[in-house]
This record gives structure tokens, C-alpha cells and sequence, in this order.
């Protein structure tokens, strides 16, 4: 059972597949981890070894930022641009795009599902 | 794309010297400056500039954590007040 930076575990998968099921390590990060460890991407999670596990975990440890700590981080980040009053703040705090996409249309990722407003009719 | 490093960030030109020429005199007043698109550097903490949006120029107090960060950043230029007025959200509910 490879259980690294916490509570992940996915078996059946390729180690090269299997990683990015850690917040913060992508599949760019993934192969470059095990290059470093010389463990081969196409293995199975059930069939590392012990050793191999603790190299990766070696490194996701040190290395990365992952899991909660980076979420955090991420979170510090919004939080200041909305304490310092800046317009990027400003569309977090609103739940708007933050990069200047329209907003006419789309933007559903930030907005969520569609609350229609809809025009009334004069009593 | 960002800005090529090589030439640094860009500062207003004329803003510079007038805040170069404050911190001489140790002078805080409200600067105004229409330069929205002018890099915050650490010699402009502690200052207020009033930073245009189109209409008027609003104050801002620079600190730290804003430095790196251009002055438009902290004067929006819409104003969005919601669609719709009161009476319609109240007949809307009925």
C-alpha cells in the first residue's frame, strides 16, 4: 500500500498516472520524480516495492509543496489580493473571472450553475 | 506576456520625481496621477496617490504588499450597481 505526502492511494494505476492524484504534483512533475528515482512510470502502484516508495516519498516530501500546505498557500495568495483592494480581489470576492474572460456568456466554472433573473413585467 | 526584466518595471516617469521629491522633503500629500499603468515601487509605501478611474482620483494608501503591483489595480474604472431597481425584486418575490 503506497501511501505518500498523507492519504493517497490509488492501486491499480501506473505510478506515472498514480501520482497526480496528489494536490500539487501534475503529470509534468510525475515523470520528473521518477527519472530522479529511476523507477520505472508503467509499474503499478501494488507492485512498487518498499524502497521505491520511500524514494518517491523522499522527494514529494522535501521537494514539493502538495496537499494542504499548498492549498493554503493558494488561499494566502487570494486572500491578500483581496486585502490590499485590488480588482483581481475585487472578481474573487464576487466569484467572477479574475483574468478578464467575458462574462456575458460562459464564465460558468466561477459563476456556478445559471440563476435566472429574468425580466418582470410592470404591475 | 510579461515585461522583459531587462528593462525593469515601468514607473511614470514624471510620478517618480515628484515622489522622489516628496521623500526629500518628507512631504505627504495626496499626489494625483493618471499612470494607472505605472509599476508600485517600495518608495511610493506610505504615500496617498490618487490614482484616476476615468472620473475622479481615487486615494489610495500605498503599503508594503502592494509594491510590484500597478496603481490601477486599486481604482476600478466601472461602476455596477446590480440589475434592476428595489421595486422590481419586490414584485419579483410575489
Amino acid at each position: 500500500m503506497a501511501r505518500i505526502a498523507g492519504i493517497d492511494l490509488p492501486r491499480d494505476k501506473r505510478v506515472e498516472a498514480a501520482l497526480p492524484y496528489i494536490y500539487g504534483i501534475g503529470l509534468s512533475a510525475s515523470r520528473k520524480i521518477l527519472t530522479r528515482t529511476q523507477v520505472d512510470g508503467d509499474t503499478r502502484v501494488r507492485d512498487l516495492t518498499e524502497d521505491e516508495v520511500a524514494r518517491i516519498r523522499q522527494i514529494v516530501d522535501t521537494e514539493y509543496r502538495v496537499e494542504g500546505d499548498l492549498r493554503r498557500e493558494v488561499q494566502l495568495n487570494i486572500k491578500r489580493l483581496i486585502d490590499i483592494g485590488t480588482y483581481r480581489g475585487l472578481r474573487h470576492r464576487r466569484g467572477l473571472p479574475v483574468r478578464g474572460q467575458r462574462t456575458k456568456t460562459n464564465a460558468r466554472t466561477r459563476k456556478g450553475p445559471r440563476r435566472t433573473v429574468g425580466a418582470k413585467r410592470k404591475k | 506576456m510579461s515585461r522583459s526584466t531587462k528593462k525593469g518595471p515601468y514607473v511614470d516617469a514624471k510620478l517618480l520625481k515628484k515622489i522622489e521629491t516628496m521623500n526629500a522633503k518628507n512631504d505627504k500629500r495626496v499626489l494625483k496621477t493618471w499612470a494607472r499603468a505605472c509599476t508600485v515601487i517600495p518608495d511610493m509605501v506610505g504615500h496617498t496617490i490618487g490614482i484616476h478611474d476615468g472620473r475622479r482620483h481615487v486615494p489610495i494608501y500605498i503599503t508594503e504588499e502592494m509594491v510590484g503591483h500597478k496603481l490601477g489595480e486599486f481604482a476600478p474604472t466601472r461602476t455596477f450597481k446590480g440589475h434592476g431597481d428595489k421595486a422590481e425584486r419586490s414584485t419579483a418575490l410575489k
